[in-house]
């Protein structure tokens, strides 16, 4: 099982990127395709889900990283390991 | 001190934090759902800057400033207790509620109305960031051993409660209003933000009644609360990786499931299915009440057999049954799978309301009405509205009707078609149940979720490290079905189908559900922590 979780961290630091890339490519095509009159509002929501999604995607960049150095092999079972 | 007097004090910290929090969501909840009169009487449509406030008001809120409040009020709940940080949240959201009501529109007061309506929204946001943190901690941290699952199910349960009271309150007024008077600068709309301020007053009184929590009391008189929240929780790796766990284990699914149960459900039974306003809330109304009793059901039984699997189970039928559900909503609502009223009278009955352009004598502008009964009871209305042009002047003493064909120059090939749907009593309830599952799988995978993020961190940093993920899942994933969904749907356009998939929207909660079920799976644990007074 631990061998899986670790595995699977590289996926979740694979798909991190790629979000964001996916994003970028839909932001871009978005406003070059909007019209105009809206495309200022068009702008500013994609400005806020890059904004919002990047640390997400870092975060989640972060958490695959961890996983494929076998932190989460183990959870801690008492707050004093967190300490 | 006895058993009873224990558990009587332990309802009303259930009682009190709860009513709170579910005004929290009331409050927020309501401008939501009148967001469209709201747009109409702040946000100008003919107004550039005013669209971007509103789009500011209706993103930022919900995805940038709900997990800033998030980290603002946790920070403070973990330095200055929970009791005075989740009673000055809930004085922020009543304010700024009941003061969104008295500001005057766009019409009266210009640009100040849309710029002080989104500062409000702001606000609003901020305070819920900081609330469901501060009442499931508070409540978790009262509850025995034991309990905890059952005890803080109570406050999960108001957030579907919330959007119950919205529902209801806006149902109620407009029903009795009438449309019109409703949506007016000074209607009805408001007294739904009026209300709020009696509502927090009183829930206000209640919450100072409160003593502070017993485990963050103890720290406190033992010097041992954190000096900064922020950084043990988020820059300390071990505290750290919990935080990224929780979001990407637990909550980031929970967080599309609920809203795709509550408010997807909801948008696609209005404007993809187009049944009618009153009945498609209705419809939310009935099943929220039945499921509501399962947020305890299973904030209960996470305490016998753990919390992992109740919300593991919630989030994989979701993923699986999500478009059976969707697809049986079109086929209920279809106007194929019917038969019609043999009876001319009763099938179909058309009305003409034509209206003369005043300059051009050749312009007709003429709107039809077509109602069609079903034998099960349902009745659909299409409301087709189209300018016609006349070869020549019209004759004003010629009644529309007796308008031929030859006489018209041109009329558009496709005219505006609106369908508004009334269902029959056996549709209006397979709807009904097919909400109600997904209710029941949002109380799946809400139901134990306070407890389980309790569990999951140390008192000192237990309202900062939890209340961001919960917010980042809720607020960022969850608040974004909407959106990416309408957005997948685009994709799916092409000239041979130029509506596209209704059903695609559906992949971004499936597959945000489905990754969060292979975390939760694998790097989870089904563990209850019973200590969680360290």
């Amino acid at each position: 099982m631990n061998t899986i979780k670790k595995l699977l961290g590289y996926v979740w630091m694979l798909i991190a990127p790629c979000i964001i890339l996916f994003l970028v490519y839909e932001a871009y095509d978005k406003i070059s395709k909007a019209p105009a009159t809206t495309q200022s509002n068009v702008i500013l929501q994609w400005v806020i889900i890059l904004l919002i999604f990047t640390p997400i995607c870092v975060g989640f960049f972060i958490f695959g990283s961890y996983a494929s150095k076998g932190e989460y092999d183990h959870l801690p079972a008492a707050s004093s390991e967190i300490d | 001190m006895s058993q009873e007097t224990k558990q009587n004090n332990i309802a009303f910290v259930i009682g009190a934090s709860s009513v709170g929090t579910l005004i929290e969501w009331y409050d927020f909840y309501i401008f939501g759902m009148l967001a469209t009169i709201i747009s109409k009487q702040f946000f100008p449509a003919d107004a550039g800057t005013a669209a971007l406030l509103s789009t500011l008001a209706i993103f930022a809120a919900g995805f940038i400033v709900r997990p800033f409040g998030a980290l603002v009020f946790g920070r403070l709940g973990d330095l200055i207790g929970r009791k005075h940080t989740f009673l000055l949240t809930l004085i922020i959201m009543g304010g700024s509620t009941f003061a969104i009501g008295l500001v005057p529109g766009y019409a009266t007061i210009g640009w100040a109305a849309p710029i002080l309506v989104l500062i409000l929204r702001l606000l609003q946001g901020l305070a819920l960031g900081g609330e469901y943190g501060g009442a499931a901690t508070y409540v978790a941290e009262h509850a025995p051993a034991g309990q905890r699952g059952f005890w803080t199910s109570w406050i999960q349960t108001t957030a579907t409660l919330g959007l119950f009271l919205a529902l209801g309150i806006i149902i109620l007024i407009r029903t009795n209003q009438g449309v019109e008077n409703f949506s007016a600068e000074w209607g009805g709309w408001r007294y739904p933000f009026w209300i709020s301020i009696l509502l927090v007053g009183v829930s206000v009184l209640i919450r100072m009644r409160m003593s502070e929590s017993p485990m963050f009391t103890k720290l406190k008189s033992e010097g041992k609360t954190s000096t900064n929240p922020l950084k043990e929780s988020f820059g300390q790796k071990a505290n750290f990786k919990m935080v990224l766990l929780a979001l990407f284990g637990a909550v980031m699914g929970q967080g599309v499931v609920w809203y795709t149960g509550q408010f997807y459900a909801q948008s696609f039974i209005e404007t993809v299915c187009k049944v009618e306003f009153v009945q498609s809330r209705n419809v939310m109304l009935i099943a929220i009440l039945m499921a509501t009793p399962c947020f305890v059901l299973f904030g209960w039984l996470s305490d016998k057999v753990g919390r992992k699997w109740i919300m593991l189970i919630g989030m994989l039928a979701a993923v699986l049954t999500y478009r059976p559900i969707y697809k049986e909503f079109i086929n209920i609502t279809s106007a194929a799978n019917r038969t019609k009223i043999v009876d001319a009278r009763l099938t179909s009955t058309m009305t003409s309301y034509p209206i003369y352009d005043a300059k051009d004598k050749t312009k007709i502008y003429l709107k039809q009405q077509t109602d069609t009964t079903y034998y099960d009871g349902s009745v659909f209305k299409y409301f087709r509205t189209d300018t016609i042009i006349l070869k020549a002047p019209r004759d004003e003493t010629r009644p529309i009707t007796l308008i031929n064909p030859d006489m018209i120059q041109y009329s558009s090939p496709n005219p505006h078609l609106v369908v508004e749907k009334t269902m029959g009593d056996a549709a209006y309830w397979d709807m009904i149940w097919l909400v109600f599952i997904q209710i029941v799988y949002v109380t799946m995978v809400y139901g134990p979720i306070a407890a389980f993020l309790v569990e999951m961190f140390p008192t000192k940093i237990r309202y900062t490290s939890m209340s961001l993920p919960y917010h980042i899942g809720n607020g960022v994933f969850g608040g974004l079905v909407p959106f990416l969904g309408t957005l997948i749907v685009e994709f799916t356009k092409t000239s041979s189908n130029p509506a596209g998939d209704s059903l695609a929207g559906l992949w971004y909660p499936i597959g945000v559900a489905s990754v969060c079920f292979i975390i939760g799976l694998l790097y989870l644990t089904n563990k209850i922590d019973k200590n969680v007074m360290d």
